[in-house]
């Protein structure tokens, strides 16, 4: 792909805004070089320990605005792993909610004008996917041993089928990483894309409040994209996870 | 020439991202017919309705991926 912005094109290539580069200086990026992707990472962190040791270092009665905050998200995902699966999972708690604050807030970060996505890069969400696939594996054969196989071995089919079903399910069990991780991705790349494809629109006077509109339409949706992805990678998560736990169908 | 059929490839694969859409649509649409015969019903199934938007949705990211490999690995 050539860069075609001399000729005519838009002013900005609407995938510039994913490279990772070098903060300090424009060296190549090595091994800890600390790049921007690292300090948006690292400022997501910091957002959410800030959010959590603040909200919760009062414990007032009457919360504070922070402090209602901090109790919503805890509560609202505490909900959600009870619900999905189930009371004897809410020790693992602790990851899930984890995954969900760390995921929203760098979404939520990324929204800032200028600011830098990191889960836009497959390389970030594929830890976060294959990290959840390992552990569920891992787990599931913990506390089933080789029951957990009975996962594939669907037992309410005909018997003449369950060999078919049992290379579905494998395959199926093996994509789910994949697909977990490139549908945050995804979903953030192709919004921040859509952004800055309209933001170059801008640049031509007769469609320029147009433009802006869209910009403000999309930057809306993105707001509500970057909440509910982290919802779907987290419930998706309990979801694998009661799999696991219960492997039976 | 190998890099314009490359950005037909690129437009053809993005046709995927409206059948995705095609997919989320019917979700949401057959949540809320639902929801509307029984409202009370309808709160305890939102989870699974992000559940089914997500799985419908992650084949149209797939088409979408695969375009801007095309676009811009190929």
């Amino acid at each position: 792909m050539a860069t075609e912005a001399e000729g005519g094109g838009l002013v900005f290539h609407p995938m510039d805004q994913f490279i990772v580069k070098p903060v300090f200086g424009d060296g190549a990026v090595g091994m800890f070089t600390f790049t921007n992707m690292a300090l948006w990472l690292l400022l997501a962190v910091v957002c959410v320990i800030a959010l959590m040791v603040l909200g919760t270092s009062k414990r007032a009665t009457v919360p504070s605005r922070i402090q209602s905050v901090a109790e919503l998200a805890y509560g609202f995902i505490y909900k959600m792993v009870e619900d999905v699966t189930g009371k004897d999972a809410v020790k693992y708690f602790p990851y899930i909610f984890t995954l969900f604050m760390f995921i929203v807030f760098s979404n939520f970060l990324a929204l800032i004008p200028t600011s830098f996505s990191p889960t836009s890069h497959i390389a970030v969400t594929a830890v976060l996917g294959f990290g959840v696939f390992i552990a569920v594996t891992v787990l599931g054969f913990v506390k089933n041993g080789a029951g957990f196989l009975g996962l594939f071995w669907v037992a309410s089919a005909p018997l003449a089928l369950r060999p078919i079903l049992a290379i579905i399910e494998l395959i199926s069990y093996f994509v789910r990483p994949v697909s977990h991780s490139i549908r945050l991705a995804g979903n953030i790349m192709a919004g921040h894309a859509v952004l800055k494809v309209f933001a170059g629109f801008a640049a031509i006077t007769a469609v320029a409040p147009l433009s802006i509109l869209g910009i403000t339409a999309i930057f809306a949706l993105e707001v509500l994209v970057g909440f509910i992805q982290a919802y779907v990678f987290t419930i998706l998560t309990c979801v694998y996870l009661k799999d696991a736990l219960h492997p039976s169908h | 020439m190998e890099g314009d059929l490359a950005h037909i490839g690129a437009g053809l694969a993005a046709i995927g991202s409206g059948a995705a859409a095609i997919g989320v649509g019917n979700v949401a649409g057959n949540y809320l017919s639902g929801a509307l015969r029984n409202p009370s019903a309808a709160a305890s199934q939102t989870a699974t309705l992000f559940i089914g938007i997500a799985f419908a949705e992650a084949l149209g990211i797939f088409a979408f991926l695969v375009s801007l490999l095309l676009m811009f690995a190929v």
